[in-house]
């Protein structure tokens, strides 16, 4: 996801915070619709699929994330085909429970959401990010500790993934005991506690002064101003009717 | 634990947006005050050290599965609850930024389960009173433990009334809570074991970086209105979910009014009634969940009847419109890609 954050594509190219806002009203508008809505959620897939595509995001890759953070929502959606057995739609010979469409609308929204969010994090990069964040509002305070957790994270897993490793072997290949395992986090922490001293005496030493600067002043341009207006018009004309439907009967009967 | 975006509804999304956005505010405001010098990469370390701790597993002994560590009471023993709200604030927003763990509109919700408990609640309520001035030896791990387990239980609490209140899931309340509850209650002891084990190596070895509970000391009143504002959240998102539930009590109430037998006695029961409805309908201008709940749950009765005749037609004309809306989107995105490579494809 770091690299992909660091190409340069159009979408890359585009005012963070403009796609951040247009995001966050993609998953409000997906999110807004009925427990039984299907047809109506397919329409807003343009939204990922065009960032996708014009990001040169790789599919694969974003699809395996995704997937790794279904199990909660599918597990709990499954239910509902248990508890809610009316009989709601009637296609063909089969008959569909209102069950099943609300658990296939839980699948919908769910592929959704995640690829318009992974699609904004992998099209963006953390630090225009989190400085479209800051622009927005959010307190400096949080914005500098996101930075400087991403900052670090791949610096603490690393050494933490050797030093389980070193501990699994010890363990003939199964997970630590309790009592290793609390002195191997122990070891880490404080390990991480001398690196967060020496962190703190180099930035002092550059002269931090609390505040995370970003190198690029932030503008919006026409087409990121273009962007956002055409997206929200597209997310309200879904919300409002239902663009498949519209075009199904169009097909169907003749006439919208 | 994390809540993903597929089962949330705007109205609790945006609210524990709101409760989440305005704790973050206030902590960062505390946090800023503070005398510690370092505590700004202290945190940021920090974080990433839960964020890698999180990733390992231990085994459990006696069942032969493993666990992990969830962070929120460490945090809050090593840097005092304000910024260690911001830490979870912080681990939470880059897992689901990144690795798509727990929905954006949900960040708030998951926030607010994960982060506000362990660090208001648990913390000085729980494990202080029971620890004494104790980071090390039995007391100090009984305390973890229960402190643990009591966060652990309001966090799994939390996301089983936030799920209900949105609407979107069918699983009812009692199940949904007997199904949370035990799990997490389990995972909160060997959480507060871990914790007790870490914690207390720590104490040991290097004893000036357990917080001094000077910056977490807060004035007895604050405590109080803190809580008192928490339960008054929880009661209002707790009413919600009372009054979308109201699907065989307005289908009743509908029957009972409708019916002709209550016409005479009517002013007694009819008015109790009335009132009850106003309560239930008092509510959700908080949104769509409301909106949605009483488009489908009253005329769910009436349309019952009507639904397969009418749907049959709507069906077949949903499933071939979102065929081919998605046929046009998925054309778009390979035109737009071939686009966007044929103008990066420039030569130097």
């Amino acid at each position: 996801m770091d690299d992909l954050g660091r190409l340069d594509t159009p979408l890359h190219r585009l005012d963070a915070r403009v796609k951040v806002l247009a995001t966050l009203a993609f998953i409000a508008v997906v999110v807004s619709r009925d427990r039984y809505a299907v047809s109506a959620l397919v329409p807003l897939a343009l939204y990922p699929i065009a960032l996708i595509a014009v990001g040169r995001l790789p599919v694969r890759a974003l699809a395996r994330k995704a997937l790794a953070a279904a199990p909660f929502a599918i597990l709990v959606g499954a239910f509902n085909p248990w508890f809610d057995r009316r009989p709601m739609a009637v296609i063909g010979p089969w008959t569909l429970s209102a069950g099943w469409i609300s658990f296939i609308s839980i699948l919908l929204r769910f592929g959704l959401t995640v690829t318009a969010a992974l699609a904004l994090v992998a099209g963006t990069g953390m630090h225009r990010l989190c400085a479209a964040l800051t622009q927005l509002g959010m307190p400096r305070a949080f914005v500098t500790q996101l930075l400087l957790l991403y900052r670090y994270l791949f610096v603490i897993a690393e050494q933490a993934g050797r030093t389980h490793r070193a501990a699994r072997l010890r363990a003939g290949g199964r997970a630590p005991r309790l009592r290793a395992f609390g002195s191997m986090i122990a070891m880490l922490l404080l390990r991480s506690l001398d690196r967060a001293d020496r962190v703190y005496r180099a930035m002092r030493a550059r002269g931090f002064d609390g505040r995370i600067r970003s190198p690029r002043p932030l503008r919006l341009r026409p087409c990121d101003v273009g962007f956002l207006g055409g997206c929200l018009a597209f997310f309200a004309a879904a919300r409002i009717w239902n663009l498949a439907e519209m075009a199904g009967r169009l097909i169907v009967d003749g006439a919208p | 634990m994390h809540m993903a975006d597929a089962l949330i509804s705007p109205a609790v999304g945006g609210t524990m947006w709101a409760v989440s956005g305005g704790l973050i505010a206030w902590c960062a405001a505390r946090v800023r005050r503070t005398a510690r010098e370092n505590l700004v990469p202290l945190m940021g370390v920090l974080g990433a050290f839960v964020f890698a701790a999180q990733m390992l597993n231990f085994s459990i002994p006696g069942t032969g599965s493993s666990g992990h560590l969830g962070g929120g009471l460490i945090l809050t023993l090593l840097v005092g609850p304000y910024a260690a709200f911001l830490v979870m604030a912080s681990i939470l927003t880059v897992q689901a930024l990144f690795f798509a763990d727990g929905g954006l509109l949900a960040l708030g919700c998951n926030i607010f389960n994960l982060g506000f408990f362990p660090a208001f609640i648990a913390y000085p309520l729980i494990y202080r009173p029971l620890a004494g001035g104790q980071r090390s030896g039995a007391r100090a791990a009984v305390a973890a433990i229960v402190a643990a387990v009591a966060g652990l239980l309001m966090g799994a609490f939390g996301v089983v009334v936030e799920t209900r209140a949105s609407g979107i899931s069918e699983l009812p309340f009692g199940r949904f809570v007997t199904l949370m509850l035990p799990i997490h209650a389990a995972i909160g002891v060997v959480e507060g074991l871990a914790t007790a084990a870490v914690v207390g190596l720590v104490a040991r070895a290097r004893p000036e970086t357990i917080a001094a509970d000077a910056s977490a000391a807060p004035v007895p009143g604050r405590t109080l209105a803190a809580l008192a504002v928490a339960a008054a959240l929880l009661g209002g998102i707790g009413s919600w979910f009372a009054s979308t539930h109201p699907d065989g009590l307005e289908w009743a109430i509908g029957r009972a009014s409708g019916a002709e037998e209550l016409a005479a006695p009517a002013g007694g029961i009819h008015k109790r009634l009335a009132a009850l409805q106003e309560k239930t309908a008092v509510l959700p201008d908080y949104g769509f969940a409301g909106a949605a709940e009483s488009e489908t749950d009253p005329e769910g009765a009436e349309t019952a009847a009507a639904w397969p005749a009418v749907s049959a037609g709507t069906s077949v004309a949903g499933l071939v419109g979102a065929a081919l809306t998605l046929a046009v989107a998925l054309a778009i995105g390979l035109l737009l890609r071939a686009g966007a490579n044929r103008r990066t494809a420039t030569p130097a």
